[in-house]
């Protein structure tokens, strides 16, 4: 269970306030206005940005003072994910050891999972001659390989063409929801969330609002979500 | 460029010539015609008296003014080419470009006759290691007690500088066929050999060595300009070797009266007194009140050394292939 | 495009003018010279080794420095930056007092070793050269490779850290494919410099086994007058630089000037205190040692300031001009050819490496030839005294060209791939491209480029004594007739308006394409 105790996240002049919890594991959508500070919020998740006041909670665990490394979290970038000189399965197998020093079996799990995501006989690939799609499903595969509770998946579709990122968000369901893993996607569509997401986390106005069904949430905007959805 | 006529007009137009007077135009070394050099008190006491305009060209030091000169031939805006020194004239005689100076030369106050009917000397010195009297109370006294030492040294590269070239042939005119052995003695003693004898000279005032190799004059500066006594020259038992500096008449002069009649001005009272306190050496004629009050203290060594200047580019030659055998051990 | 072509053409044909036809003048002038001794050959030698030598120092060293102003922020780490920068466009005699004064036998560290009862330090020889060049360049290798550092992309150091990477790993998989990519470049720039270089060599060399080229090439044309020997020297140092060049193309020399040095990198691998202890003193010894030498400058040259004559700020306003036309060629000439480049970069590579090169020319060139050369070419033509400032704005220019390009180029590329096709879509082109897109985009690497075009021409000491005219004498001129008449406080007061006027104008110059660029 993820929670946000009386949480004050400041960066630069913006101040945003949370203080819910997200109890259920699955995909949890977080939508808001740009610049509302959606990917804030999953900075201080990440450990990319310490609270000005509060604590941020895994179960009874406090995250604040661990590293980024040492949290119980993965993370999906909208760029720069891959590095460009290693190839698809080096990529990957970052997530197990970031040394690279793999033990065999570990390297047949990389593989497995990457056959997984329908990148069979693409291993050994460097992400420039992978497309957008591909690249994609490498991240994803190593947040599966990394086998971390908690995912942040930071608008990591945006750039796939409709199809592609129906097809994405349907595979992330069926991988990482299935596993059970606490999952938040931040999008900026709407219909994403409508998707995968059960529930929905509105970011606006210096507040994020504690999660709530995402049909409800949208059928019936508030003011501020409503003036972002129009 | 187009909006700014007055900068750009500024920077093309020289020094215009004084509209309807004679241009005397005169090469020399950059020393010479610098604003704390001899030139601007020359130009301001000829001018009196010539009804002329007076025009000093800076072209580098005396070697730069040779090539500068061959560089131009027979072409050359140069009426007069002053501050060669007798390791140049040869050269430059050889050249043909010159012609006598057609002036009396007996009255010239040298250590050594001058019977050169081309070149006329206009000052001349005695090179020398210059010290600090506090920091080295008891100098070498030779050449050979120098390579003997300890003492640590900065010269000038013969190829790029006078003195550099100076100690080339001092060294050679001192020991012949020896002065590779000196040479090879002496390479544990140099600090460094520098471009120039400006750059060496700021060094040693920096501390940067006990001894640099100047001339027997270069304490009547610090005495004179700064009130400093604690320069001196080191006398050396060898003898000094000379550096006499000369000027020469271009023979395609186009005002041959009018350098005539520099020539003449140059060995005469007006432009040897201003030698001494601003180039630092002996003027070539005494002037009428003698030496400015401090040279009496400078060393006067017993032996003038000179190589002819007819034999000097054999000797210089060979002295830099000696040379740069010694110090690249 | 034609126009681009024309332009840049021109521009290529006026450096070629400066650069190798000055060569070529003084090669067919020359009768038939003697051909090159053993010297010669030890001085190719030692050219190429304390070049070789000088790069790498600078680039080993530069790497811990970068990294530590990568990821250190701390107050006045701007200013920092802006500072280091300095000794690479201090003037070389300067610069050369600076250092003496710190290592030198009576320098500050001498005395310390005395204090301790040990013997003082002698600077002079091959390793007080490459001091000399680490001096000059390690504020240029860490320029460069703080670039190459920012360049890594912000979400890489954050994955590194969701992905518990140490600083082991982060070096291995993040910043070993940058160096890999940036050094071999900085290094070959650095060493290209360092070809070039004489004053340093001369002064700091200790005698003749720190012979270069370009002091044969003195040798040659002052002392045997042989100027087909000069110009065969040139010729090698054009034939050795060029090839070094080539390789410097090969690996990719980066751009001069990157974005946004003032933002450090993020990291979580370096938190720790020993990493943190370990970047504040690369950071303290490069400071020491790059500020500590123009310190001495500094207090050595301020009593004597008030009491200067005239006549040197007559030179230091002469000098001030002369650095601001100059600054102003280099952009005149530096933006044809990088549009040129450009330009022919789709469809004709070959061309475009071509345009390119001429710009680098003159880091191959010695100034003796070109001046000797222009000589001979102007002297039947005109007053040669007339055309000293003149002659010295275009050298100048010509000189730092090369650092220009290497600003300006890169950024045209990004400008070009960025908004390149919607200016085509909309049919900007020519005056109206350059005006609309072109110049507001590049205000910066401009005003950057400007600024160091200035700065390198403050303290450059001109085209030799061909052209010197006392009557018109620049500051760094005037300064050596100053020691010349053995006033040498009088120099020390000179020597610090030459440093104080080239940083400010570099710095006033960059800042004026900073203020207001478009973002």
């Amino acid at each position: 269970m993820l929670r946000f105790d009386q949480v004050m996240l400041q960066q630069g002049t913006h101040v945003l306030a949370a203080d819910f919890a997200v109890d259920e594991p699955g995909i949890t959508a977080v939508v808001g206005p740009s610049g509302a500070g959606k990917s804030t919020l999953l900075s201080a998740i990440a450990g990319f940005l310490t609270p000005a006041k509060g604590r941020v909670m895994w179960g009874d665990l406090d995250l604040n003072p661990l590293g980024p490394g040492e949290r119980p979290v993965s993370v999906v970038f909208q760029d720069n994910n891959l590095f460009p000189h290693l190839d698809a399965r080096r990529n990957v197998a970052l997530g197990v050891a970031p040394n690279l020093r793999l033990s065999p079996e570990d390297m047949g799990r990389v593989d497995a999972v990457l056959d997984r995501v329908g990148l069979a006989g693409k291993e050994a690939r460097k992400p420039a001659a992978l497309s957008g799609g591909e690249q994609s499903r490498v991240a994803l595969a190593r947040v599966l390989v990394r086998d971390r509770p908690l995912v942040l998946l930071d608008e990591p579709f945006a750039a796939l063409g409709p199809a592609l990122k129906a097809e994405m968000l349907d595979l992330a369901r069926e991988t990482l929801a299935a596993e059970g893993k606490t999952v938040l996607l931040v999008t900026h569509d709407p219909d994403d969330a409508r998707r995968v997401a059960e529930r929905t986390i509105l970011v606006a106005e210096g507040r994020a609002h504690p999660p709530v069904q995402t049909a409800s949430l949208l059928d019936n905007p508030p003011p501020a979500l409503a003036a972002y959805l129009t | 460029m187009r909006k700014h006529p007055i900068i750009a007009a500024g920077l093309l137009a020289a020094t215009p010539a004084l509209a309807d007077l004679p241009v005397l135009t005169v090469y020399t070394y950059d020393s010479f015609t610098s604003d704390w050099g001899p030139g601007p008190a020359v130009e301001a006491a000829f001018e009196e008296t010539c009804g002329c305009d007076l025009q000093f060209v800076g072209a580098g030091d005396g070697a730069a003014l040779l090539a500068r000169v061959r560089l131009e031939g027979a072409r050359t805006e140069a009426d007069i080419v002053l501050g060669l020194d007798t390791n140049l004239t040869a050269a430059a005689a050889e050249t043909g470009l010159f012609t006598a100076h057609g002036q009396d030369a007996s009255g010239l106050d040298l250590p050594v006759a001058w019977e050169d009917e081309t070149f006329l000397p206009f000052d001349w010195g005695y090179f020398a290691f210059v010290h600090d009297k506090e920091a080295l109370p008891t100098p070498p006294t030779s050449l050979r007690a120098l390579a003997d030492s300890d003492v640590s040294i900065l010269i000038q590269d013969p190829r790029s500088s006078t003195p550099g070239l100076g100690l080339l042939m001092w060294v050679q005119a001192a020991y012949g066929d020896e002065a590779g052995e000196i040479w090879a003695g002496l390479s544990d003693n140099i600090v460094t050999v520098t471009k120039g004898w400006s750059e060496a000279y700021g060094l040693f005032l920096e501390g940067e060595a006990d001894m640099v190799l100047s001339y027997t004059t270069s304490p009547a500066y610090h005495l004179i300009a700064e009130e400093d006594p604690s320069k001196a020259a080191a006398p050396f038992e060898e003898g000094h070797y000379m550096q006499i500096e000369v000027a020469g008449k271009l023979a395609g002069t186009d005002q041959p009266e009018l350098a005539d009649q520099f020539m003449a001005f140059m060995i005469s009272e007006a432009f040897q007194s201003v030698i001494p306190t601003t180039n630092w050496m002996y003027p070539a004629v005494i002037p009428e009140g003698g030496l400015p009050e401090g040279f009496d203290t400078l060393i006067q060594p017993e032996t003038a050394l000179v190589i002819p200047a007819e034999d000097a580019p054999a000797v210089r030659d060979a002295a830099l292939e000696t040379w740069l055998g010694a110090l690249s051990q | 495009m034609t126009r681009a072509l024309a332009g840049g053409g021109l521009a290529a044909a006026f450096v070629v003018a400066l650069t190798l036809g000055p060569l070529v003048v003084v090669a067919l002038w020359a009768e038939a010279g003697s051909g090159l001794g053993a010297g010669d050959w030890a001085a190719i030698r030692f050219t190429l080794w304390q070049a070789l030598l000088s790069a790498l120092f600078s680039v080993a060293l530069a790497i811990p420095v970068a990294r530590a102003l990568a990821r250190r922020t701390f107050p006045g780490r701007g200013l920092l930056v802006l500072l280091l920068g300095a000794p690479f466009i201090v003037p070389v005699i300067v610069a050369v007092l600076g250092l003496l004064a710190v290592f030198g036998r009576t320098g500050l560290v001498s005395q310390t070793l005395g204090a301790l009862g040990m013997d003082p330090l002698s600077i002079y020889g091959l390793h007080g050269v490459v001091l000399a060049h680490v001096f000059f360049n390690l504020p240029l290798a860490t320029r460069l490779i703080l670039q190459g550092w920012l360049a890594i992309p912000s979400e890489r150091f954050r994955l590194a850290a969701t992905l518990g990477m140490g600083p082991v790993d982060v070096f291995r998989q993040l910043e070993w494919p940058m160096l890999r990519a940036v050094v071999p470049g900085v290094a070959m720039l650095i060493f290209l410099i360092c070809t070039t270089s004489f004053a340093v060599a001369l002064t700091l060399g200790g005698g003749p086994r720190a012979t270069t080229i370009e002091l044969a090439i003195y040798q040659a044309f002052l002392f045997e007058f042989d100027l087909g020997k000069a110009a065969v020297l040139a010729t090698i140092q054009f034939a050795v630089t060029g090839a070094a060049a080539a390789l410097a193309a090969w690996v990719a020399v980066p751009a001069v000037m990157g974005a946004g040095l003032d933002r450090p990198v993020q990291r979580w691998d370096a938190a720790r205190g020993a990493a943190r202890a370990i970047d504040a003193a690369w950071i303290g010894l490069a400071a020491l040692f790059l500020l500590v030498p123009l310190s001495m400058i500094v207090l050595r040259g301020v009593p004597q300031l008030a009491g200067l004559p005239p006549q040197v700020f007559e030179a230091a306003g002469r000098s001030v001009v002369v650095a601001v036309l100059s600054a102003c060629l280099v952009l005149v000439l530096a933006l044809p050819l990088a549009s040129a480049a450009q330009a022919l970069r789709g469809a004709r590579p070959m061309a475009a490496t071509v345009v390119e090169s001429v710009g680098y020319l003159s880091i191959a060139a010695s100034p003796l030839v070109i001046g000797t050369g222009l000589f001979i070419v102007l002297f039947p033509i005109a007053n040669p005294a007339t055309l000293a400032l003149p002659i010295t704005i275009a050298v100048n220019a010509a000189m730092s060209l090369p650092f220009a390009l290497r600003a300006i180029l890169p950024e045209l590329g990004a400008v070009e791939a960025q908004y390149g096709r919607t200016a085509d879509a909309l049919g900007m082109r020519g005056w109206a491209r350059l005006r609309w897109l072109i110049l507001p985009r590049l205000r910066r690497p401009l005003g950057f480029a400007a600024g160091l075009a200035a700065a390198l021409s403050m303290g450059d000491l001109g085209v030799i004594a061909l052209f010197a005219n006392s009557e018109n004498a620049t500051l760094p001129l005037q300064l050596y007739q100053l020691m010349a008449a053995y006033r040498t406080n009088d120099a020390a007061g000179a020597a610090l308006l030459l440093l104080g006027l080239s940083l400010v104008l570099f710095w006033a110059i960059d800042r004026g394409g900073r203020v207001n660029a478009a973002v």
